[in-house]
C-alpha cells in the first residue's frame, strides 16, 4: 500500500465498487436535474387547467396530469429542488451541531463531556419521529421549519462519532506536537483534528439526506409536509395514494424518484466508508 | 441514570408544548356560534391553564411520582394512564413482532453479506434491504393491502380483529388477529432492514479479519465454525446496542403504520393528542415512549452482558 | 341590545358539525342535515332472485376517519360523537325528512301567542335502556346540565337565555323567555339524558360517556377506543325497533384505507370524495355493489378578507376579486362538479334563500376596471397591480389538512395572479389557525366554510357588536343596516317578515362582498347495495335509518 496517497487509494476502492459508483451517477444525475430544472420542465409546475385533471400520461404530459390538471413531470422536476433542499439544509443543521458539540466533547472530556452525552442520551431516547411530529404540528408546515426541525432531532449520531474520533485522535503525535507549540485549543480543533474526523461524517451525512427525503414524505402522508402548491416529491406521492387506483402515475413516478434518490444516496455513502477504511478488504 | 434522563425529556417535551401556539380549549370551542367568550374563560379555568407555565409543569411532575398522569383534555375526559395502558400492549407487541421478524432477517443476511463479500450475493441482498428502506411505507402499504386485501382478497386491510371476533372461540380469535398484523408487521420489518443487517454485515467484517480469526483458521478450524461460533458471537455485540437504539424509530414509525392500517395504538393516540393539544396525553405518550426505550437499551445491556464473556455484572 | 347576546338558533346538531366541517375534511359523511336531489343508482335492483321483503336482523358497519371523543353529547364538538350519539339519545323534538320539525320525545307542545312561553308534553311510557321511565325529571335535569357553569359545554349559549323553566308534572315541561326568540324552537332538539343516572354526578367524570343509556333506538354494546362502537337495536323503542339488528362504527383515519375496505366489504357505509364519486366509482362493478347518493350540503364555503386592513377596505376592490375568481371553476376542479355556486350564507332552496342577489360571474376585464378605479393599475409594468408605489400582493390562509380547501385557494392564486395580483397561500394548523390568527385577526384573507344551521339567524357571524377579539365576525364586517336587519329578524316569529329580513341581509352581503362566497358542496353517501329502504329527502338519507333493513337473504352473520 506504501507510495499511494490517501485519495489514490480511495479512488482505487471506489472505482471498483460498482453499486457505489451507481450511487454517485443516480445523485449526479439528480443534481443535473434540480439545477436546470427550469430548462428540463415542459411546463410551468403551478399550472392549473381544472379540464384535463389526472390524465393518463401522453405525448403532452408524460406523465400524466395531477388532480388539478397540473404537468406531473413539470412538478417532479421542480420538486427534486425541494427534495435536495430540505435533505441538505436538514442534514447540514445536523452536522453543524453533531461536530460543534462532538468536538467539544471529545476535545475537553470531563463535565463537559459528560454533559453534553447526557443530551444525547436524552435525545436518543426521545422517539424523535414524535417530537418532529410534534414541532411541526404546533409551529406550522413551512419548508424552513421541516428542515430546521429534522436538523434539531438528527444530530446525535454525528456527534458521537466526531467525539471518538477525537478521543483517538487528540492524543496522537501529530496534535501533542501542535499543542507543546502552543497551539490554541481552536488552533488544533479546526486546523488538525477536524479535518481528520471529517471522513465518517461525510458518510453519516449522505445517508441522512436519504433519511430526510424519506421524512418529509412521511410528514407529507399526515398532512403537515410541506405544503401546497409548493411541489415535493412527498405530496405529490401522497395526492397519488388517495387515487392510487385510478392514476398510477402519480405514485409510480415520485415513490420511483424517491426510492432511486434515497438508494442512491445510500449507495454513495456505503461506497464511501468501505473505500475509506480500505483495511475490511481482506 | 434514568431518573435525570426521564426529567430531562419531561421537561424538554413541556416546554415544546406549551410554547407553541394554540391551546386545548381552541379546538372545542372556537368558531363555534354557541361559545361566548365567559364560557371560553370558564373553560381555561378548569383546565387550570390560568397558571403560569412553570407551576403548571411542576404539578404535573409530581403527579408523574404518583404514576398520575392526569385527565385527558378531550372531552371524554379520561385517564390518561387508562388511555396510553390501553394501547401500549397493541404498539408494544406490534413492534416486538416486528422487531423479532427484523433480527430473525436481517442477521442472517448480515453475516451472508459478509461473508460473501463483493460477490452477488452480498449485492443483491444489499439491493432488498435498501429497497425496503427506500420506499415510502404509505405507499407501499396501500399497493400490498390492493393486491392482498382487495384483488387477491387472502388478507383483512385494515384493523386488528374482524367484525365477527367477539363471537369467535379463542383460537380462531388468534388467527384473526394473526391475519391482521400480518401485513402491518412484514411492512415495518422490511422497512427497517437496512440499518441492522448493513451494520451487522460491517460488524462481521470487522470480526472476520482480526486476528483471533485469521488464528483459528490456522489451526485447521473449518469455516463454518470459524465463522459462525468465534466471529459472529463477537460480531453481535455491537449489533446489540444498535437494535436498542432502533427502538425509538421503530416507535416513531408507529404513527404512520397505524394510520394507514387503522391500528389504534400509541403512535395514532399521540398524533391525535397533538393535532388537539391534548397536552396531558402527549406528554403521557412521550414520558411512556422514553420509558419503552430505556428499558430496550436496559435490555440490549443485559444480553450484550450475557453475550460477551468479559462483561459480568456482581 | 340585550345582555343575553348569545347563541344562534342552529339547530343543535347541526352546530356541532359545524366545527367538523371547518376543521376536518368534508369527506366525512354529515349525518345530519343535508337535502334532497335523490342520488343516482338507486333505481339499480339486484338481478337476482333475491326476496327484498323487509326483515329485521343483519348490520350496518359506518367507516369514519375519526372516532367519537364521548358519548355525552353536551360534551362533545365533533361530528363523529353526535352522530354516534344520534342513534342512541332523542330530543324532545327533531327534524323529519322535509326538515319541518316535529315531536320526538314531545308528543305535542304549544307556543304562547307573544312566543315567549313554550310548553311541551312528553310521551308516556318511554323507557330508558335500562329500563326505568322517562319523565319531565330527566329534561329539567337536561336543560339545567347545560346551563350549569360546571358543565364545559360549548353550547350552552341558547339555554342561558331562558328566563325560567319548569316540569309541572311528570309528563310536563315548559319553558319561558323575556322577549320573543325566534330560534327557541329549534334548541329543544337538544339531546335527554338520564337524570336518575347522572343527578348530583360530575358529569366529566360520568362512566356514561363511555357506556351510553339513552332512549333511542339503539342500545350502546361496546366501544374500542381509536377502532369501534357497537350498538345494538333497542327491542323497545317508541317507534317500534329498527331493522337493522346492529350498528357498527367503525374508524378508519385514512380515506384511501377506508375506500379499499367499502370495496372488501370491511364498511357498509362512507362519505366519498367528490375524485371518489366521479372517477373511480363509475364502473358496473361498483354500481352493482353500492348505491351513491348526492344532495347539496348544508354548509358553504367563501374566501373572507380583514376588512381592516386597507386595501380591502374599498368595495370596488372586493368586487373586482369577486368578478377574477372562477367559481365554476372551482366546482369543476375541485368537486368535480359536484356542488353549486354560493351566492349567500345560505342553501339554495331553503326559504330563507333569496336567488335574486348581485351575482359576479367571472368577467376578469371587469375585474382589472374595477381595480383601475380604486387606483390599482400596473405603473411600472412588472405585470403586478400597484398603487402608491406598493404591489398588490397578499396570502391567503385556510386550515391545513383539507384538501378541497388546498386546491380551491390553489385556484384562486393563480386567477388573481393573471389579473396582476400576487397571493400566497399558507395552510395552518387547526389550533394555532384559529387562535393565532383568526382570533386575533393577523390574516389578510381566509378561505374557510360555515355550516349552515336550520334557522336562518347569522347574528353572531354578521352583526358589528361581534366584531370582538375571539368573535364570529372576525372579518370585522360593520353595517348598520344590517345589525338592525339581524335583529329585527331574530326576534320575531313572524314567517313573512323573517324572509323580508334575510332577503334584504343577502342583498346588502352581495353588494358589499365581505366574502367572496364560493360553493355549496354535496354530500356524498355510498351504502352496500343490500341494505334497503333509503329514501333520500331533503333531509338527506339517514332521517329514516330504524326503516333501513337488509333483507333476510342478504344478511351477514355477525
Amino acid at each position: 500500500m506504501t507510495g499511494l496517497s490517501f485519495q489514490q487509494i480511495f479512488w482505487q476502492h471506489f472505482r471498483k465498487n460498482y453499486l457505489a459508483l451507481a450511487g454517485a451517477g443516480l445523485v449526479l444525475c439528480l443534481f443535473v436535474v434540480a439545477l436546470l430544472a427550469p430548462y428540463l420542465a415542459p411546463y410551468d409546475p403551478n399550472m392549473i387547467n381544472v379540464k384535463i385533471i389526472l390524465e393518463l400520461p401522453s405525448s403532452q404530459h408524460l406523465f400524466g396530469t395531477d388532480e388539478l390538471g397540473r404537468d406531473v413531470l413539470s412538478r417532479m422536476i421542480y420538486g427534486s429542488r425541494i427534495s435536495l433542499f430540505v435533505g441538505f439544509v436538514a442534514v447540514g443543521i445536523a452536522s453543524l451541531i453533531g461536530v460543534f458539540l462532538g468536538a467539544i466533547s471529545g476535545y475537553y472530556g470531563g463535565w463537559v463531556d459528560n454533559l453534553i452525552m447526557r443530551g444525547v442520551d436524552i435525545m436518543l431516547t426521545f422517539p424523535s419521529f414524535f417530537l418532529i411530529l410534534a414541532v411541526i404540528a404546533f409551529v406550522g408546515p413551512s419548508i424552513w421549519n421541516i428542515m430546521v426541525v429534522i436538523g434539531v432531532t438528527g444530530w446525535m449520531g454525528i456527534c458521537r462519532l466526531v467525539r471518538a474520533q477525537f478521543l483517538s485522535l487528540k492524543e496522537r503525535e501529530f496534535v501533542v506536537a501542535a499543542r507543546s507549540q502552543g497551539a490554541k485549543d481552536l488552533r488544533i480543533i479546526f486546523r488538525h483534528l477536524l479535518p481528520n474526523a471529517m471522513a465518517p461524517v461525510l458518510v453519516s451525512a449522505s445517508l441522512g439526506v436519504a433519511g430526510a427525503i424519506l421524512l418529509e414524505s412521511a410528514l407529507s402522508f399526515l398532512g403537515i409536509g410541506v405544503q401546497p402548491p409548493t411541489p415535493t416529491w412527498g405530496n405529490i406521492l401522497t395526492a397519488g395514494k388517495d387515487n392510487i387506483e385510478i392514476a398510477w402515475w402519480l405514485s409510480l413516478y415520485p415513490g420511483l424518484a424517491i426510492f432511486l434518490t434515497v438508494m442512491g444516496y445510500n449507495l454513495l455513502g456505503e461506497g464511501i466508508r468501505d473505500s475509506l477504511d480500505p483495511r475490511l478488504k481482506i | 441514570m434514568m431518573v435525570p434522563l426521564l426529567l430531562g425529556i419531561t421537561l424538554i417535551s413541556f416546554t415544546v408544548i406549551h410554547l407553541a401556539p394554540g391551546e386545548p380549549t381552541g379546538l372545542a370551542t372556537e368558531l363555534n356560534p354557541r361559545v361566548t367568550a365567559e364560557v371560553r374563560e370558564r373553560l381555561r379555568v378548569f383546565y387550570g391553564l390560568d397558571k403560569p407555565l412553570h407551576e403548571q409543569y411542576f404539578r404535573w411532575l409530581v403527579r408523574i411520582v404518583k404514576l398520575d398522569f392526569g385527565r385527558s383534555f378531550s372531552p371524554d375526559r379520561r385517564l390518561v394512564i387508562d388511555k396510553i395502558l390501553e394501547r401500549l400492549p397493541i404498539t408494544v407487541s406490534l413492534n416486538v413482532l416486528s422487531l423479532l421478524l427484523i433480527i430473525l432477517i436481517a442477521l442472517p443476511l448480515g453475516v451472508l453479506s459478509a461473508t460473501h463479500q463483493d460477490t452477488w450475493l452480498d449485492r443483491s441482498t444489499s439491493l432488498f434491504v435498501f429497497i425496503g428502506f427506500a420506499t415510502p411505507t404509505f405507499w407501499a402499504a396501500l399497493l400490498l393491502m390492493i393486491l392482498f386485501g382487495v384483488n387477491l382478497g387472502w388478507l383483512p386491510i385494515s384493523g386488528l380483529r374482524s367484525l365477527n371476533f367477539d363471537s369467535l372461540t379463542p383460537f380462531w380469535q388468534a388467527v384473526d388477529l394473526l391475519k391482521h398484523i400480518v401485513l402491518p408487521v412484514t411492512l415495518s420489518a422490511l422497512t427497517s432492514l437496512a440499518g441492522l443487517s448493513r451494520y451487522m454485515r460491517s460488524s462481521m467484517l470487522e470480526e472476520i479479519r482480526q486476528d483471533y480469526v485469521t488464528t483459528a483458521r490456522a489451526k485447521g478450524l473449518g469455516e463454518r465454525v470459524v465463522v459462525y461460533k468465534h466471529a459472529l458471537r463477537n460480531a453481535l455485540l455491537p449489533v446489540i446496542t444498535v437494535l436498542g437504539l432502533s427502538l425509538p424509530a421503530l416507535i416513531g414509525g408507529s404513527v404512520i403504520f397505524e394510520s394507514i392500517f387503522a391500528i389504534n395504538g400509541m403512535g395514532k393516540l399521540f398524533f391525535d393528542s397533538v393535532l388537539s393539544r391534548d397536552y396531558p396525553v402527549v406528554m403521557g405518550v412521550l414520558v411512556m415512549g422514553a420509558f419503552l426505550t430505556l428499558l430496550g437499551n436496559l435490555l440490549a445491556d443485559i444480553s450484550y452482558a450475557w453475550s460477551d464473556p468479559r462483561i459480568r455484572y456482581d | 341590545m340585550n345582555t343575553l347576546k348569545m347563541s344562534i338558533g342552529m339547530k343543535l346538531r347541526s352546530s356541532v358539525s359545524l366545527i367538523i366541517v371547518l376543521g376536518l375534511s368534508l369527506a366525512l359523511v354529515t349525518l345530519n342535515g343535508c337535502s334532497s336531489k335523490p342520488g343516482e343508482g338507486k333505481a339499480e335492483k339486484k338481478a337476482t332472485k333475491v326476496d327484498l321483503s323487509p326483515a329485521y336482523g343483519g348490520r350496518l358497519v359506518e367507516g369514519s376517519i375519526g372516532d367519537a371523543s364521548t358519548l355525552l353529547p353536551p360534551l362533545a364538538t365533533d361530528s363523529a360523537s353526535s352522530g354516534v350519539a344520534a342513534f342512541i339519545y332523542n330530543g324532545l323534538l327533531k327534524f323529519d325528512k322535509d326538515l319541518k320539525l316535529v315531536g320526538d320525545l314531545a308528543e305535542s307542545w304549544e307556543v304562547s301567542n307573544d312566543g315567549l312561553t313554550i310548553t311541551f308534553h312528553l310521551r308516556k311510557g318511554v323507557k330508558w335502556h335500562d329500563g326505568v321511565e322517562l319523565t319531565s325529571k330527566d329534561v329539567m335535569f337536561s336543560y339545567q346540565l347545560m346551563i350549569d357553569p360546571k358543565t364545559p359545554t360549548a353550547y350552552s349559549g341558547d339555554y342561558l337565555i331562558v328566563k325560567k323553566a319548569e316540569a309541572p308534572d311528570k309528563y310536563t315541561f315548559r319553558v319561558y323567555y323575556a322577549k320573543p326568540f325566534a330560534p327557541a324552537l329549534i334548541s329543544w332538539t337538544l339531546n335527554i339524558l338520564p337524570a336518575h343516572l347522572l343527578q348530583g354526578k360530575d358529569v366529566t367524570k360520568s362512566p356514561l360517556a363511555r357506556h351510553p343509556i339513552g332512549t333511542g333506538p339503539y342500545r350502546f354494546v361496546s366501544w374500542r377506543q381509536g377502532d369501534r362502537i357497537i350498538l345494538t337495536y333497542n327491542p323497545d323503542y317508541f317507534e317500534g325497533r329498527a331493522y337493522m339488528g346492529k350498528y357498527i362504527f367503525r374508524v378508519i383515519p385514512d380515506q384511501a384505507t377506508m375506500f379499499l375496505e367499502l370495496k372488501a366489504g370491511g364498511v357498509d357505509m362512507m362519505g366519498l370524495t367528490p375524485l371518489q364519486y366521479a372517477r373511480q366509482t363509475d364502473n358496473a362493478k361498483f354500481k352493482r355493489g353500492y348505491r351513491k347518493y348526492r344532495y347539496l350540503a348544508f354548509s358553504y364555503t367563501y374566501l373572507g378578507y380583514n376588512l381592516l386592513d386597507p386595501k380591502f377596505k374599498d368595495k370596488r376592490v372586493r368586487r373586482a376579486l369577486s368578478y377574477a375568481i372562477d367559481k365554476q371553476e372551482i366546482i369543476d376542479g375541485v368537486l368535480l362538479g359536484l356542488g353549486t355556486i354560493a351566492t349567500g350564507p345560505y342553501k339554495p332552496g331553503t326559504w330563507a334563500y333569496n336567488s335574486n342577489v348581485k351575482r359576479y360571474p367571472y368577467d376578469p376585464a371587469k375585474a382589472k376596471q374595477l381595480l383601475g378605479q380604486a387606483g390599482w393599475t400596473d405603473s411600472d409594468r412588472d405585470g403586478i397591480l400597484d398603487r402608491n408605489g406598493q404591489p398588490f400582493k397578499f396570502t391567503i390562509i385556510t386550515n391545513q389538512g383539507n384538501s378541497l380547501r388546498a386546491k380551491t385557494a390553489q385556484i384562486i392564486q393563480r386567477r388573481l395572479r393573471e389579473i396582476g395580483i400576487v397571493v400566497d397561500i399558507r395552510p395552518i394548523e387547526w389550533a394555532a389557525f384559529i387562535n393565532e390568527f383568526i382570533d386575533k385577526k393577523k390574516f389578510e384573507a381566509v378561505i374557510l366554510g360555515w355550516t349552515i344551521g336550520q334557522d336562518p339567524d347569522q347574528y353572531d357571524i354578521w352583526h358589528s357588536s361581534k366584531t370582538g377579539i375571539k368573535e364570529l365576525n372576525f372579518i370585522s364586517y360593520k353595517n348598520s343596516e344590517m345589525d338592525e336587519l339581524l335583529i329585527k329578524a331574530r326576534e320575531t316569529f313572524d314567517l313573512e317578515a323573517r324572509k323580508r329580513y334575510y332577503y334584504r341581509f343577502q342583498e346588502i352581503l352581495a353588494e358589499d362582498q365581505p366574502y367572496t362566497f364560493l360553493y355549496v358542496p354535496e354530500s356524498l353517501p355510498v351504502v352496500q347495495a343490500r341494505v334497503q329502504g333509503i329514501e333520500p329527502a331533503p333531509a338527506g338519507i339517514s332521517y329514516n335509518f330504524i326503516k333501513w333493513y337488509v333483507p333476510k337473504g342478504l344478511q351477514r352473520t355477525s
